[in-house]
């Protein structure tokens, strides 16, 4: 089977990190190139840039971060935070970034995941999901960062962006958000079944069983092909290698 | 000897990653837009990410495209990478136009019966199955970083030099002939696996490019 990928998520802001992230030896806990190239000898598959501030005038400085990782960086990474045009996705691919993610954009304007997939390709559009569990069984789409229900349902949401071309998506539970109770299985099993694309689990790892329970193929995993972690590594709860080799001992298959 | 690469700018791809992959193996290289820009290079590299036919589309805008078949005609060294892997064969799958065809062969949607998620992205194992200037047999399965979803196969099976396994089958992951050559995953983003298969071709070039059988 496809290798399972482990993809640490940094958000950030004015182009600095936000949130202390917890390394021996570090010399600038803020900065991102610093923090991805960590990341990247460590062993992640990928790296996820969150901009959280997502503000028109910190534009140039993502811009200019972006630039400054695709300097150093020799794995693939995404960048996604209040990207709403085609141009938006041109300049920060044209910068470096592999892959662009988009969220509130794509539930405005769903056309945009097809101009952005024909322009560059499909592989370097992710849509991100930000779903919560609705009280009468299944899931809405939020955007905004979570504080606004948009009324579409998750699965259906996630099977019209595939087909409009999206290459992944990027599966977060609102829920389990800064838990650490786990992965919401239900959830991403339900979507990673609905799309013949991959999902990437986010949302809730708390610890090593967490993550292989997103990864299983099995009929209570999460079914996902990736699982997006942040203050699990960020806090040094666990280390990207640790993690590899209890998947490895696990039987998954992974890079190690 | 001092090298001249020409890295082809066709308006696909990320040619940022390439270039700077290059720049830390300490070797420059200049943006090919227009047949003028070929003079004096003496190695191509033809990147390359999105679909195939408006890649062919804005490679033959160029005007390089009657150029690039004597180059490889003239069996002088090219390196294709990713989309530029398929587009050095003679048709795809994914779109109607014809390929530059340097290579025998065509290229293929990704086989869904194979169970697996399509785009395939990720990182996989690669499997030799010949020699060429990208592989050592001292690495013989280094991981690499794939996204695609359409994958070449080759007419001649001697043109295969590495696959990497999707589900129950394989895809093709590197092709050479001669001197020219093409990987489907990308060395720029691979980590120190495929900067030094990088390192290797630049190797092979600045000794003097023996062709490979």
């Amino acid at each position: 089977m496809v290798a399972l990928r482990l993809i640490p998520c940094l958000d950030v802001a004015r182009g600095r990190v936000v949130k202390g992230v917890n390394f021996v030896g570090l010399r600038d806990a803020g900065d991102p190139v610093e923090l991805a190239c960590r990341y990247s000898r460590a062993g992640a598959d990928e790296l996820v840039f969150l901009d959280i501030a997502a503000s028109h005038e910190g534009r140039g400085t993502l811009v200019d971060m972006v630039r400054r990782t695709a300097e150093s960086v020799t794995i693939p990474f995404t960048v996604g935070g209040g990207i709403s045009t085609v141009e938006g996705i041109t300049e920060l691919l044209r910068a470096g970034a592999d892959k662009v993610s988009l969220n509130s954009s794509a539930v405005r304007r769903p056309e945009l995941v097809r101009e952005g997939g024909d322009q560059f390709g499909c592989q370097c559009i992710v849509v991100a999901i930000d779903a919560r569990r609705r009280d009468a069984g299944g899931w809405d789409v939020y955007v905004k960062g979570g504080r606004e229900n948009t009324g579409l349902d998750v699965l259906e949401w996630a099977q019209r962006v595939a087909g409009l071309g999206a290459g992944e998506i990027l599966l977060t539970s609102m829920d389990g958000d800064g838990t650490q109770a786990g992965y919401d299985l239900a959830l991403t099993r339900a979507v990673a079944d609905a799309v013949p694309i991959p999902v990437i689990a986010s949302g809730g790892a708390g610890c090593m069983d967490h993550i292989a329970e997103a990864l299983d193929v099995g009929p209570e995993g999460g079914h996902a092909s990736a699982a997006l972690l942040a203050s699990l590594l960020h806090d040094g709860v666990l280390t990207v290698e640790q993690i590899k080799q209890d998947l490895l001992s696990r039987g998954l298959t992974i890079r190690p | 000897m001092s090298l001249n690469l020409g890295l082809i700018d066709y308006g696909m791809g990320n040619l940022h990653s390439v270039e700077k992959c290059l720049k830390r193996l300490g070797q420059g290289c200049s943006l090919i837009q227009h047949v003028d820009d070929l003079e004096g290079i003496d190695a191509l590299i033809l990147p390359g990410v999105g679909a195939f036919d408006p890649a062919m589309t804005n490679l033959r805008a160029t005007g390089l495209v009657p150029h690039l078949l004597r180059w490889g005609q003239e069996d002088r060294p090219l390196l294709g990478i990713c989309l530029g892997l398929q587009l050095l064969f003679e048709q795809s799958d994914e779109g109607n136009d014809p390929g530059l065809g340097l290579l025998a062969g065509r290229v293929e949607r990704l086989p869904s019966k194979s169970g697996e998620r399509i785009p395939h992205m990720g990182w996989a194992q690669l499997k030799h199955h010949g020699n060429c200037p990208l592989l050592s047999s001292k690495a013989p399965s280094e991981w690499v970083y794939f996204v695609h979803s359409y994958a070449a196969v080759p007419t001649d099976p001697n043109d295969l030099k590495a696959s990497a396994p999707f589900g129950d089958q394989k895809v093709t992951a590197v092709v050479w002939r001669g001197r020219v050559g093409a990987c489907q995953f990308h060395p720029e983003k691979s980590s120190d696996a495929g900067e030094q298969m990088l390192k290797r071709w630049l190797i092979w070039l600045r000794n003097g490019a023996d062709p490979f059988p």
